[in-house]
């Protein structure tokens, strides 16, 4: 059977489903639209979460970085996997036991204020609205290549399905989505690891085959990367990195910002109970687990996979990668995949030096230039975008065409379920936080939901428009979804909870810090809202503060919001007595009830 | 009355403090493996090889994230026991 008609099949079955499952578990009232009904299994909801948390950029992204930057990029691994201890222990819990449908919710209660609730919602809508342009773009990619049709077409048939999926299940449907969603992303993830760690180490558990033996030469898998690696010019795969401090400070962002995105955290408040909460977390993790020591396998192994299809001699090679390196493929024997995903235009080839030849090569390296010169070669000719080696991966192994639909299922999977989760965090803020709270507190049962569905359809039209017309980099935006999450929300909802000292004022003047502080850095080096040329200083690791780069910046947001939450607070009145008996009566699980309750905003 | 509302709060505020000390407990170990073993002490660990590369290389990589689940977990079942000991679980 056609590739292509294989592609449509598995897609189709999977939109199938999930739409199936959404109509079975449409939303009847407004707690079953923001929490589900508030009787989530813990497992189940672990499933969900993991689901609604790993998005394109988990699926698609993470194994690519990792590729591309060895152990450098394991910050990622460690910061997103990381936050979820932040938030069994000091989140989840006692905002379940709190029992509200929103995080703004909280810190306007809390810090009784509604100029923090108001902040509260401003940051959500900021990182949310960020994180979720990525999701739609990277629908787009797997669309694209899988359904082979352009790429707005491909966000456009995205945010239909989100549409009708999210808008009439609310919580409830996407709860249920995102485990099917889970389940597809996870066997679309692992089957073709499988195969590649059987192919190269003859180790089928991918996470054991990265540690153990490459089968062609002898030699430990990781160790002939690396020599592999060094041959062409680039950094050693394993090589340690100069600035610790940065690394610290970006894994220690990412950790505080997966714990302070509030869609993540809104997951917390569908499970029956507070001890429901706290295994939700653990299981939650387990199953993002999964991929996540997945990943590092996906990523070294593909490097690998990728220069020995160019540099053939290198493969059984112990010794000798000079001799192996004069001997690239011919441009015209390159394998399928090049071809495929040359028409997509994410691999592209340039014959520098007209010899027919692919050489790909670290051609930035000035201890490498010499032998690059004496081997005749003029320059990197090939270039490939990180962000396909997962999709490109069941090709390049000559797996089944079944695999290739599975992935391309698996893709889109974890694209639509983050996406469904940050419109339902926004929707939910802007028709409960806002509407309710704020502009209209008689707003009924039924005009609440239709302003809920209504704010997530405006946001599913915002988020396409910006998936079709991405503000130049939208990778980089990420950045900001996490730093602002990190140093605004989450110090705001930490402190809620550990301190009955910080004060409506503390509050508020910890978060303005922690968001401008962190918007100031990001806008410094990155350019004022993202636009092209006006930043006002290069993005190199020489103009940073301290060498401290701006996705880093996140966790010094933090500190200061903490910094400057406690000194104001210090300074003026206590919190009013209601209001220190509200953060006792978080800290005790007793009494927390089935479901968050209604009666109160 | 009065008493037992003393007892009440008592216990209490003891089981609070055996939640932050536990949490701190579970801090420390999941910075010691992430920042620690992975980032910092990773020079230290580069005498010990595993696979092809050296420890600090595993945790950064999987060690790590497998620690983590094994704190969450451990912290949920901690806090089973400190919720009933104090009757304060639902």
């Amino acid at each position: 059977m056609d590739q292509f008609i294989i592609n449509i099949l598995f897609v189709g079955a999977s939109f199938a489903l999930y739409i199936g499952i959404a109509v079975w578990a449409r939303a009847g009232s407004t707690k079953d639209f923001y929490v589900a009904g508030g009787g989530v299994h813990p497992v189940t909801n672990g499933m969900a979460t993991a689901a609604d948390w790993m998005s394109a950029a988990s699926f698609i992204s993470m194994a690519g970085l990792l590729a591309a930057g060895g152990y450098a990029n394991s910050t990622y691994l460690m910061g997103w996997t990381g936050g979820y201890v932040l938030l069994a222990m000091l989140l989840a819990p006692y905002l379940r036991k709190f029992g509200k449908f929103t995080v703004p919710a909280f810190i306007g209660d809390r810090f009784y204020s509604d100029t923090a609730r108001l902040i509260a919602v401003v940051c959500l809508i900021i990182a949310s609205t960020t994180y979720v342009i990525g999701q739609m773009t990277g629908a787009g990619v797997a669309f694209s290549r899988f359904l082979e049709v352009p790429n707005t077409a491909g966000i456009w048939i995205a945010a239909l399905i989100v549409f009708l999926y999210a808008v009439f299940g609310g919580m409830k449907g996407i709860t249920y989505t995102q485990v099917a969603q889970y389940v597809v992303l996870i066997i679309a993830y692992t089957i073709p690891a499988v195969f590649i760690a059987m192919h190269l180490t003859g180790n089928p558990i991918p996470m054991f085959g990265m540690f153990s033996t490459h089968t062609e030469s002898g030699m430990p898998l990781l160790d002939k990367l690396d020599q592999v690696v060094t041959a062409l010019g680039f950094n050693a795969y394993t090589a340690d990195v100069d600035n610790k401090l940065n690394m610290v400070l970006f894994t220690l962002s990412l950790m505080v910002g997966t714990a302070g995105l509030p869609h993540v955290i809104i997951r917390f408040f569908t499970v029956p109970k507070v001890a429901d909460a706290r295994w939700s977390a653990g299981w939650a993790l387990v199953f993002i687990a999964l991929l996540y020591v997945t990943a590092p396998a996906v990523g070294s192994m593909a490097r690998l996979n990728l220069l020995t299809t160019v540099y053939p001699d290198m493969a059984q090679q112990t010794e000798n990668y000079d001799a192996a390196a004069q001997n690239p493929i011919r441009y015209e024997d390159r394998p399928g995949w090049i071809r495929s995903w040359e028409e997509t235009g994410l691999i592209t080839f340039e014959d520098k030096n007209g010899d027919d030849r692919i050489q790909l090569y670290n051609d930035d390296s000035d201890a490498f230039s010499d032998k690059a010169e004496e081997f005749g070669w003029e320059g990197n000719e090939l270039s490939v975008n990180n962000d396909i080696l997962v999709l490109a991966n069941p090709e390049i192994a000559n797996l089944p065409p079944w695999v290739i639909g599975l992935i391309a299922a698996g893709g889109v999977a974890a694209a639509l379920s983050t996406a469904a989760g940050l419109l339902l965090a926004i929707s939910s803020a802007i028709s409960h936080d806002l509407i309710k709270n704020t502009i209209n507190p008689r707003i009924t049962e039924r005009g609440e939901m239709l302003a809920a569905r209504i704010s997530m359809a405006g946001a599913i039209l915002l988020a396409t428009y910006l998936g079709l017309n991405p503000p130049g980099f939208a990778a980089q935006t990420v950045a900001l979804a996490f730093g602002i999450a990190g140093a605004s929300l989450f110090p705001a909802l930490m402190m809620g909870i550990f301190s009955k000292r910080i004060n409506n004022r503390g509050a508020v003047a910890g978060m303005l810090t922690g968001l401008l502080t962190t918007l100031l850095y990001i806008f410094t080096y990155l350019g004022w809202f993202f636009i092209p040329e006006t930043n006002m200083l290069a993005n190199t690791p020489e103009n940073w503060v301290l060498g401290i780069s701006p996705q880093s910046f996140g966790a010094l947001g933090a500190i200061m919001n903490f910094a400057v939450a406690f000194a104001v607070s210090s300074v003026t009145a206590a919190p009013p007595k209601e209001i220190q008996l509200l953060v006792e009566s978080v800290r005790y699980p007793k009494g927390a009830g089935s479901a968050p309750h209604l009666s109160q905003h | 009355m009065a008493d037992d509302n003393t007892n009440a709060n008592a216990n209490a505020t003891a089981y609070w403090k055996a939640n932050v000390r536990t949490i701190l407990g579970c801090l420390v170990v999941w910075a010691f493996v992430s920042y620690g073993c992975a980032i910092l002490f990773r020079p230290l660990l580069a005498g010990i090889p595993i696979g092809g590369t050296d420890l600090g290389f595993w945790f950064a990589q999987q060690g790590s994230i497998l620690t983590f689940i094994a704190i969450i977990f451990f912290y949920a079942w901690k806090m089973n026991r400190l919720d009933a000991k104090y009757s304060l679980g639902e």
